[in-house]
């Protein structure tokens, strides 16, 4: 018995050490790149608080039932002469305990996941509207109200570099694939409805830290919506795929202080400073 | 399970001067005896060396797919064939490897297990074999046909998939001969479990294998004509001008997906409780102990079977849809987990006070329950709307299904294939190199596809061709894991071959471990009527 300890405490051990090294090597300083990021919305937050508890639900779930495996896997082995109980059948008293703690733990996440959920799907009261169309492969921004409307293609730079056999190094780039020529410019601390669709396949909106992805289908409108609480810039992709370029739509959402953001409404209204998309490319959007 | 036992050269002493003598004989000579096989250990191996070639078909695209993203930027394909790569890679791996090899061990198996002479339906069995490399012929060949195979991903959602040129007639002719392949061999299942038991075994006395096929049958043959719909629907509006799944035309794109993961959810079923029923034959035997709560698992899977089809939109929860129905497939995704619960703690429980050895197939079936169990959890988590939302269409999905496909239905296949295959040819396999196999495949699967949890949470997008720079690290580990794996399936490929050529004489019995069952009371290698006389089960 003791024995069997030492071994499941050695092996542990061993195993922790081995997480340390992994989780405290300068590659893979902080959990930045493990882990979902919080966001800067009341739902990308939302989403992260779910999904850590979720998380260490299955944590918690996982070290006790890998435990008992473990345990069963060390202590009842053949060649440490251990006999069998063949009368061990079953037991309707331990089933009906392991159906129904899963069950109960089910109930804990579900409710404050239905909770998120309802928050989510509210887009009422929202303050602006921008309506986002998907093509093959590039996103279109209409600020329907405001009369303004532009579309937003990868940055040349990373085009340039993304070319098979380019030969260019891609870490010489900022923000590779994830940049754009016109990214989509919102209020901060506003809630910003957006209206999904697509003019010839279907594609995802995705910004990981406004906590928002739809489908942006062709011949229908989704509709999500977003509180952005801190300037900056926010950057997401497509995620259907959508065809040859589909890693090549890219989303930036720049979230802007009220005053930045009027600033920048009123250059877009002027004719010379907005910068139309070639007329080739807004004229046959849908063929296909 | 039963003190029957019928050796072949009894059963020849029997039959000598049958009018049918030849039908006792063992198998025919030359290509004929592959052609025109009805004998089901015959049609049993092609399945499994059919789905061995898609295996490493299947693999050698994902080969090219990790290679490609070992680095950031595009070095070596077109974005567009990288689509292709995907695409095609998930379909050979779906319907070409695991589904043909849980068919290919139910030959083997289900007669020898249930006591019976051969599979139902001989002839049928032989068609629905022989349809598969047509199939998949027409499948591989879209790779070589003008504007490429089909690039929109294994679920083929209109109106990309519509963009495929040459290669659409064909991606859909293959599904539709795979589809009725399929159901020829669940009729044949159906029928020969339902009436070519041994006397005495009641349904309830049925090996898990058995069971758990039993109803993977019945899975497939309510959901493969619902894929043939879909699929036929996309050819409609694709050549014929219909517009099934077109808004222009008064149709709906999210249709299609309604109807393909109507069939979908239930596939991943199909892909998984075959491997439930050989993890839960494997357990028990190097247990040294009976199955724990064999009436729970059979009714856990029959569980499991209901609830796939009220799950299907979990697939689609992006695609908009009302509060209502977000829901519904949120709470119904989220039950999965009691049954999923119930038999791996059934699991646990027969190593518990056991006697265990590990032997190489017991050595992938706790593979399996380890790894199949983390597969299981990102599955819960991906079933929580709110967040699902953040992980949807990323990585983590993406290492979500591998864990349950791969050390999940592979682990599953393979652990099947290393507790049975002295008794199909007689001879032990190298024991060593197996455990080498084992070793190197689970290492080489966590490496390869635990990373891409990370990647996804980070938010890197599923089917890339390339990608940011922050994510250039972990891809580079999953590629290494990537090539790692592949190459030691090669090991794999060699044991068969020299297993299936000599070694060391297997028993009767092969393991020394006392297994149950009725294929254990058989010679090694089985006899090829397998039971010319009904065994007793008590």
């Amino acid at each position: 018995m003791s024995k069997t300890i030492k071994y499941t405490l050695k092996t542990a051990g061993a195993a922790a050490a081995i997480a340390a090294v992994l989780l405290t090597s300068p590659a893979m300083a902080g959990w930045d790149g493990l882990n979902l990021p919080k966001g800067v919305t009341e739902l990308s937050q939302e989403a992260y608080r779910l999904h850590m508890l979720i998380l260490y639900w299955c944590i918690a779930i996982a070290v006790a039932v890998f435990s008992v495996m473990i345990y069963s896997l060390v202590k009842f082995r053949k060649s440490q002469g251990a006999v069998p109980d063949k009368t061990l059948l079953h037991s309707t008293k331990v089933e009906i305990i392991w159906t129904i703690i899963p069950i109960v733990i089910l109930i804990f996440m579900a409710i404050p996941a239905a909770r998120a959920l309802i928050k989510i799907e509210d887009t009422s009261n929202s303050k602006l509207t921008v309506l986002v169309t998907g093509f093959q492969w590039k996103w279109k921004y209409d600020y329907q109200q405001e009369g303004v409307s532009f579309y937003s293609t990868l940055d040349r730079e990373s085009d340039a570099v993304r070319q098979l056999h380019s030969g260019k190094d891609p870490s010489t780039v900022q923000n590779y694939l994830l940049n754009v020529d016109h990214p989509m410019v919102v209020p901060v601390n506003t809630k910003v409805r957006v209206l999904l669709t697509a003019g010839d396949v279907i594609h995802a909106w995705w910004v990981p830290a406004l906590g928002v992805k739809k489908d942006a289908i062709p011949g229908f409108i989704n509709e999500v919506w977003f509180d952005a609480k801190e300037v900056g810039v926010y950057r997401g992709q497509c995620t259907e795929l959508c065809g040859r370029d589909h890693g090549f739509m890219p989303i930036v959402v720049e979230v802007k202080s009220q005053a930045d953001y009027e600033a920048w409404l009123q250059a877009q209204k002027q004719p010379a400073a907005a910068t139309p998309a070639p007329a080739a490319e807004t004229a046959t959007p849908a063929a296909q | 399970m039963s003190e029957a036992h019928t050796h072949n050269d009894a059963a020849h002493g029997q039959h000598g001067h049958d009018a049918h003598a030849h039908d006792d004989h063992g198998p025919a000579k030359g290509i004929g005896r592959w052609l025109f096989a009805t004998n089901h250990k015959d049609i049993g191996t092609m399945y499994l060396l059919f789905s061995l070639a898609m295996f490493l078909i299947g693999g050698l695209l994902a080969m090219g797919i990790r290679l490609e993203l070992l680095k950031p930027g595009l070095q070596w394909v077109d974005p567009g064939f990288f689509n292709s790569l995907t695409t095609v890679h998930a379909l050979l791996m779906v319907f070409g490897a695991v589904m043909p090899a849980f068919v290919g061990l139910a030959n083997w198996m289900i007669p020898l297990q249930v006591g019976a002479p051969d599979m139902a339906l001989p002839r049928m069995n032989n068609f629905s074999f022989w349809i598969l490399p047509f199939a998949f012929t027409l499948l591989i060949a879209t790779l070589f046909v003008a504007g490429g195979a089909p690039a929109g991903g294994w679920t083929l959602y209109p109106p990309l998939v519509l963009q495929t040129a040459d290669a659409l007639p064909m991606a859909i002719f293959a599904v539709h001969l795979m589809g009725a392949s399929s159901i020829m061999g669940s009729i044949n299942v159906i029928v020969t479990i339902m009436n070519m038991r041994a006397p005495g075994m009641s349904l309830l006395k049925m090996p898990l294998f058995v069971w758990t096929w039993l109803i993977t049958a019945y899975l497939l043959i309510a959901v493969m004509p619902v894929l043939a719909g879909a699929v036929t629907m996309l050819l409609t509006d694709g050549f014929f001008k219909t517009s099934f799944f077109s808004a222009a035309g008064g149709g709906d794109p999210v249709m299609f997906q309604h109807i393909f993961w109507f069939f979908g959810h239930p596939e991943v079923y199909i892909m998984i409780l075959p491997a439930f029923g050989v993890v839960s034959e494997i357990i028990p035997t190097f247990s040294r102990k009976p199955l724990f709560g064999y009436d729970a698992m059979v009714y856990a899977t029959a569980s499991i079977a209901f609830l796939s089809f009220i799950v299907w939109a979990h697939h689609m929860f992006t695609t908009g849809m009302p509060l209502a129905g977000e829901m519904f497939f949120m709470l119904s995704t989220m039950l999965i987990a009691i049954p999923t619960g119930v038999k791996v703690f059934n699991w646990t429980a027969t190593m518990w006070k056991g006697s265990i050895s590990f032997e190489p197939p017991m050595l992938f079936a706790l593979s399996f329950l380890f790894l199949f169990t983390i597969g299981g959890f990102s599955g819960l988590m991906l079933a929580i709307v709110p967040v699902d939302f953040q992980y949807h269409d990323t990585y983590f999905v993406v290492a979500h299904f591998h864990y349950v496909l791969v050390p999940g239905a592979v682990f599953g296949i393979m652990a099947g294939v290393y507790y049975w295959l002295p008794k199909w040819t007689g001879y032990m396999y190298n024991m060593t190199l197996a455990k080498t196999h084992f070793w190197l495949s689970t290492i080489f699967v966590n490496v390869l596809f635990f990373p891409q949890h990370f990647l996804g949470l980070a938010g890197m997008p599923r089917r890339i061709p390339d990608y940011s720079t922050q994510f250039a690290d972990w891809n580079f580990v999953s590629s290494i894991g990537g090539f790692g794996f592949g190459a030691s399936q090669l090991l794999f490929v060699y044991l068969i071959w020299s297993c299936a050529r000599g070694g060391a004489k297997a028993t009767d019995q092969v393991w020394d471990a006392n297994p149950q069952g009725l294929e254990w009371t058989v010679a090694s290698p089985a006899p090829y009527h397998s039971f010319e006389t009904p065994p007793v089960v008590k």
